[in-house]
């Protein structure tokens, strides 16, 4: 049994250097399949990431009434922060608006100048809300619009931006939906190249297989090596495919930082490095040799 | 359309039969029959009290590896060398590391091959090929050799060095069938011969000659 085994490994092996220029190009096939996944990989995470940037750029804004004193709002600030949906809230008091407008505006004399003609402060305290996800902020924007909040609130913006908001997440909805399908029929696009390019490597094999038949190997002696060949040639193309998608993540990663913020290539694969790995060579290692023991089925029938 | 008639004969222990006749004449269905490549519509094949037509595809592996085959286009595995070659009929039976040590140069002595061990098929001539194909039939000690045109492809002296290694064979023990159109070898023989024409035997003779 153990020199069974040992002997399908070594003539595997052997098979695959001594057939190399066939290994090489099922190999490149291969390379090119697993490296669209990798690249996969990427593009999912990168629309991730984008979306999240487009999401985390939506809030609601409520102003109040100039009367109501801090108290009050901090109240509903705490208040809001007791529901589940919501991530985040930032109070702006009426001092730190009217010191932020002045500095956005600092280079403007003229509106300088118009704000040092009031005598009273233009500006409103206010609260910015983020909630985890876009589908909340219609029930947020209902609790601030109530009755009971009518006395103190003067002007909740989501309204007025509502369907600029809802636009923007059908938007990142649909990019979303977009990567996961490209994603999946380019995948099933590389798995079919990459199983038929095995199905030809094995079809010119299928004298040889008939021989060993008639010579009265038993079925998993055949088939053995051709599925350590598969093996090989899956565990190189993986090997090449991450080595490639290494150095584009060098080359292009901080010029992929500039162009989208906060996107860093060569750190995404430093963080999922085992899963890429694991798609990378558990892909190509399963790819090779189950497309092998596939297409080697038919010509063992003899 | 049947390829074979009625055909039935019994085969001696340490027998050498050849089985001649034209082309077309059911010659290598009957090879073909005893190693269960193709199935009989009818009638049954015996092989030490085992019905043949009647084996599952796994043992229809352990039949073969009870028999050695050589065939008119040699089939041997090109990307395996001589050596390999050899040793694949060993390996296949399960044999130890050493018995492929020892015998499959003693056996590629015996066909005058022990030069080229490394050789690859593609590097040896048409008769080098045949001898490797008649190691790898040897070297597992088979109990009957199955030879189907073995010279139909080689030249007159490579021809009678095959012909000589076959009654070597038999001269160990080993069963040999010989299927053949070659007029001379069959009648140098003087061994039994069975002679087909169109599916059917019309002469079945010990020490015979080729009728047709």
């Amino acid at each position: 049994m153990l020199t069974s085994f040992s002997r399908i490994i070594v003539s595997g092996w052997l098979h695959f250097w001594r057939n190399i220029w066939l290994s090489s190009a099922t190999i490149s096939v291969l390379f090119l399949a697993l490296f669209v996944a990798a690249i996969l990989l990427f593009l999912g995470f990168t629309t991730t990431h984008i979306a999240r940037i487009l999401e985390d750029k939506v809030d609601i804004s409520v102003y109040f009434i100039p009367e109501i004193s801090e108290e009050n709002i901090l109240d509903v600030k705490s208040q809001l922060l007791g529901f589940q949906e919501v991530k985040n809230v930032e109070y702006v008091s009426r001092e730190q608006a009217l010191e932020t407008f002045r500095e956005r505006h600092k280079d403007n004399p003229l509106i300088i100048a118009s704000l040092e003609e009031l005598e009273e402060n233009p500006l409103r305290a206010s609260l910015s809300i983020k909630a985890y996800q876009a589908s909340s902020y219609a029930a947020i924007a209902e609790f601030l619009g109530s009755e009971s909040m009518g006395s103190l609130v003067e002007k909740v913006d989501y309204r007025e931006n509502k369907d600029l908001i809802e636009r923007l997440f059908t938007i990142t909805g649909n990019i979303k939906k977009a990567g996961l399908v490209s994603s999946a029929m380019l995948s099933l696009i590389a798995v079919l190249v990459a199983f038929n390019t095995v199905r030809l490597a094995i079809y010119n094999e299928k004298d040889s297989i008939a021989i060993m038949r008639l010579v009265g190997a038993g079925d998993w002696f055949i088939r053995g090596p051709f599925i350590v060949q598969g093996m090989l040639v899956g565990f190189f193309a993986a090997l090449l495919s991450t080595l490639a998608m290494v150095i584009l993540a060098i080359i292009f990663s901080e010029r992929l930082n500039a162009f989208i913020p906060g996107l860093n290539m060569l750190g995404y694969f430093k963080t999922n490095i085992l899963l890429f790995l694991a798609v990378e060579f558990g892909g190509g290692v399963i790819l090779g040799s189950l497309s092998s023991f596939i297409a080697i089925r038919n010509y063992l029938k003899v | 359309m049947v390829a074979l008639y009625n055909v039935t004969f019994l085969l001696q222990p340490r027998e050498f039969i050849s089985i001649v006749g034209r082309s077309g004449a059911g010659k290598s269905t009957i090879l073909k029959l005893l190693i269960a490549e193709e199935q009989p519509t009818s009638g049954t094949i015996i092989f030490e009290n085992q019905d043949i037509a009647a084996l599952k595809h796994h043992q229809v592996s352990h039949l073969r590896r009870r028999i050695g085959l050589v065939f008119q286009d040699f089939k041997l595995l090109y990307s395996k060398n001589v050596y390999e070659n050899v040793a694949f009929a060993l390996e296949v039976v399960g044999a130890p590391p050493q018995q492929i040590h020892d015998d499959v140069p003693q056996v590629l002595e015996l066909v005058g091959l022990e030069d080229k061990a490394r050789n690859f098929p593609h590097e040896l001539s048409g008769g080098e090929k045949q001898r490797v194909a008649f190691a790898r039939a040897l070297v597992h000690r088979p109990d009957v050799l199955l030879a189907d045109e073995p010279t139909g492809n080689l030249d007159y002296v490579n021809t009678w060095d095959i012909v000589k290694l076959l009654l070597k064979i038999n001269e160990f023990g080993t069963n040999v069938v010989l299927a053949t159109h070659d007029k001379d070898i069959v009648n140098h023989l003087k061994r039994r011969v069975i002679t087909l024409e169109k599916g059917k035997i019309v002469a079945d003779e010990q020490k015979g000659k080729y009728l047709i």
